[in-house]
C-alpha cells in the first residue's frame, strides 16, 4: 500500500533522510524506532508534505500514486493520516468546526458527498465517547488548553473520524500516562483493518506492548538499518541503538 | 492663537484644497489626503435611492442621508430605541457632506446601526457624527462601512460621555481608495465606561485607518479598546489609538490592544499605539502585534484536508472573531458573523 523507495529528504538544506526503502503492505502495522535525530519526524512529515522538507531523490506511493506530486491537503484526502508529536493549538476554531471543515473538505476532493451536520455530530460522539473525550471539549479552540494526553486522545479521534488509508503516529506515545497510553492504543487498534496501513514512529518499545506491529524497522542516520519482526524491538530495548549508530 | 488642524469638510465647504489633510500633518501623514486629491468632484445630486445594507433584517427605526445631508436622533429619558442610520453614495455622487447628531437622554439607550454603503463610483464623502451621552446613558454603535473602492471617505464621531454613561463601539470596514474613520471621546471618568472595538478586513488596493482619542480627563474612567486587522494584495491598514488621562484622572483603567495579520508580502499595516498619562494611580496597558498567520497552523490543518484558502479563511475568521464576540447585542453580533464570514469567504 505505501511504497517508499530510495527517499532522500533535506531540511534547510541539510539532509536528513539518505535513501530510506521501506514497503507496508494493506493491513499491516510497521513501526519504525530509531535514536533521537535519526529522522523518524523528518519521515512522517515528509509523506505528509511539510513545506521545508525538501524531497532531493527517490519515490514515494500510497496505491501506486505518487504521493510526492501533491501538497499537503491533497495527500490527505487521498488517505494520509499523521497523528502529531506535538499538536497545534488553533484558538478561535472548535474541535468541531475543523474536522468537519476537513472531513467535508475531503470529501469534496474525492468527489463525495458531503457530511450532514446530524450524521456528523452521531459519528463523533459515539468516536469522542470510545476515547473517553468530553464532547464539551469539542467546542472549545482546537487543542486550547488541553493536556499532553488529552492533545493525543484528540488526534486518534480525528484519525478515526477522517479514516485514513495511512495512518503516520508520531511519537503517539510521548507526554503519555499509562492510563492515556491504554485508551490511545485501543482507540489505534481498533483502526487495524484490512484495507489501512499503519506506520508508528516510536523511541521506546513500551507503545509497542499496546500496539503489536508485524514489522518493526530501525531507522538511524536516515536510512533503515535493520528489519524484522516485533521481537526487535525487544532486542532494541534490551541493547540500545549504539550498534547501529556504529553501523550507519 | 488656533491651531490649524485640517479638515475633508472645510475643503468641501471652502472648495480650498489645501484645507485637505496631508502626509505633513502628523495625524494624517499615513492617510495622505491632499497628494490624492486634485480636485474636488462636483457637488453630489440629490437623490432619493435606497440602499441594501447588512442589518436590513434587524427591526429598527430607519435613517437614510444619500449623497449627503443631515439627521438627528434623540433618544428621551428612560427610553430604549434601535436606530438604523444608512450614508448611502450612488452613481449620482460627486463630493458631499454627511452630518448625525445623536442625543442619548438620561438612563436611556440606544443601539445604533451606522452603515456606509457606496458604489464604486469615485465619490468624496465626508461625515461629521456628533454623539452626546447624559447622565447614565448608554450607545452600543455598530458601524459597518462598505464604501466603494473608488471613494475617498471620512467619517469623524466626537462623543461625549457623562457620568456613569457607557459608550460601545465595533468598527467593521473594508476600506475604500482611502479611507478614514476616526472617534474621538472625551471623557469624564465618574464610572464612564467606553469599548471601541474594530475590525478591518482590506484586499486589493484598498485602504482603511482606524484613529482614535480618547481624552480621559476626571478620575474613575474605563476604556477598554480591541481592534483587528487582516491586509492582503496590495492593501494598507492603518491603526492609531491615543489614549489621554489628565493630571488628577485618577483610577482610570484603559486597555488597547491592536493585532494585524499580514498576508501577502505587499500589504502594508502602520500602527501608531499612544498612551499619554499625565495622573500616578491609573492601570494603563496596551499592545500591539503586526505579523503572518500561524504556518504551523496552516500546515496542521492542511494535513487534515483542509486546502490552503480555506484554512486562511478559517484562521483569519478566528483572528477577528474575538472582536465580534465582545458585541452585546445578539442579534447584531450574528449579522457581524455573517458579515465577516461572508467577507472571507466561510459558512457563517
Amino acid at each position: 500500500m505505501l511504497s517508499i523507495h530510495n527517499l532522500s529528504v533535506s531540511v534547510a538544506g541539510n539532509p536528513i533522510l539518505n535513501g530510506l526503502t521501506l514497503d507496508i503492505p494493506a493491513g499491516e502495522v510497521h513501526a519504525i524506532m530509531g535514536p533521537n535525530g535519526a529522522g523518524k519526524s523528518t519521515l512522517s512529515y515528509a509523506l505528509a508534505g511539510r513545506p521545508g522538507y525538501e524531497v532531493t531523490g527517490g519515490t514515494a506511493t500510497l496505491n501506486g500514486e505518487d504521493l510526492l506530486a501533491l501538497n499537503a491537503s491533497q495527500r490527505a484526502a487521498k488517505g494520509v493520516f499523521l497523528s502529531f508529536q506535538y499538536p497545534t493549538e488553533i484558538p478561535g476554531v472548535p474541535a468541531l468546526t475543523f474536522l468537519r471543515t476537513a472531513l467535508n473538505a475531503q470529501h469534496r476532493a474525492r468527489g463525495e458527498p458531503e457530511v450532514a451536520a446530524p450524521a456528523f455530530l452521531k459519528l463523533v460522539r459515539a468516536k469522542a465517547a470510545e476515547l473517553k473525550i468530553e464532547f464539551e471539549m469539542l467546542k472549545r479552540g482546537l487543542n486550547v488548553g488541553f493536556s499532553g494526553g488529552e492533545k493525543k486522545r484528540m488526534e486518534i479521534m480525528q484519525m478515526s473520524v477522517l479514516s485514513p488509508k495511512l495512518a503516520i503516529l508520531d511519537e503517539t506515545d510521548s507526554g503519555l500516562d499509562i492510563d492515556a497510553l491504554r485508551i490511545v492504543s485501543e482507540g489505534v487498534n481498533a483502526m487495524r483493518s484490512p484495507d489501512r496501513a499503519m506506520l508508528v514512529i516510536t523511541h521506546y518499545q513500551r507503545l509497542l506492548d499496546y500496539i503489536r506491529p508485524d514489522r518493526v524497522h530501525v531507522l538511524s542516520a536516515g536510512k533503515i538499518v535493520a528489519s524484522g519482526g516485533p521481537e526487535l524491538a525487544l532486542d532494541l530495548e534490551r541493547e540500545g541503538y549504539d550498534r547501529y549508530a556504529r553501523a550507519a | 492663537m488656533t491651531v490649524h488642524s485640517p479638515s475633508l469638510a472645510r475643503a468641501i465647504e471652502t472648495g480650498d484644497l489645501t484645507e485637505l489633510p496631508s502626509r505633513r500633518d502628523e495625524a494624517w501623514r499615513w492617510t495622505d489626503l491632499r497628494g490624492l486629491l486634485r480636485a474636488l468632484p462636483p457637488k453630489s445630486a440629490a437623490t432619493d435611492e435606497s440602499f441594501a445594507g447588512p442589518f436590513d433584517k434587524l427591526k429598527a427605526s430607519n435613517l437614510d442621508i444619500v449623497n449627503g445631508g443631515g439627521g438627528a436622533i434623540a433618544v428621551p429619558a428612560g427610553e430604549h430605541e434601535i436606530w438604523r442610520v444608512v450614508f448611502g453614495a450612488n452613481a449620482e455622487a460627486g463630493t458631499h457632506l454627511n452630518t448625525l447628531e445623536v442625543d442619548v437622554a438620561e438612563g436611556a439607550s440606544l443601539l445604533l446601526l451606522e452603515t456606509y454603503l457606496g458604489d464604486d463610483t469615485a465619490y468624496v464623502a465626508d461625515t461629521a457624527v456628533a454623539i452626546r451621552l447624559a447622565r447614565g446613558a448608554n450607545i452600543e454603535r455598530l458601524v459597518v462601512s462598505e464604501d466603494g473602492a473608488g471613494a475617498v471617505s471620512v467619517s469623524i464621531a466626537t462623543v461625549s460621555l457623562a457620568a456613569d454613561s457607557r459608550f460601545a463601539q465595533t468598527v467593521m470596514t473594508t476600506g475604500a481608495r482611502r479611507q478614514r474613520l476616526e472617534t474621538r471621546i472625551a471623557h469624564p471618568g465618574a464610572g464612564a465606561m467606553v469599548r471601541m472595538d474594530g475590525v478591518y478586513l482590506l484586499a486589493g488596493q484598498r485602504h482603511a485607518d482606524i484613529t482614535t482619542v480618547v481624552d480621559h480627563t476626571g478620575p474613575g474612567g474605563d476604556t477598554d479598546q480591541m481592534i483587528k486587522g487582516v491586509v492582503s494584495d496590495q492593501a494598507r491598514g492603518v491603526f492609531q489609538g491615543r489614549i489621554v488621562v489628565a493630571h488628577g484622572a485618577d483610577q482610570t483603567n484603559a486597555k488597547m490592544k491592536h493585532d494585524a495579520l499580514v498576508l501577502s508580502d505587499q500589504a502594508e499595516v502602520d500602527a501608531k499605539p499612544e498612551l499619554e498619562i499625565y495622573a500616578d494611580d491609573v492601570s494603563c496597558t496596551h499592545g500591539n502585534t503586526i505579523g503572518a498567520l500561524d504556518q504551523e497552523a496552516m500546515f496542521y490543518a492542511a494535513q487534515r484536508g483542509i486546502p490552503e484558502d480555506a484554512a486562511r479563511a478559517m484562521l483569519t475568521r478566528a483572528f477577528v472573531e474575538t472582536v465580534v464576540d465582545r458585541i452585546e447585542n445578539a442579534a447584531a453580533r450574528e449579522v457581524e458573523r455573517g458579515w465577516i464570514a461572508a467577507r472571507l469567504g466561510v459558512a457563517p
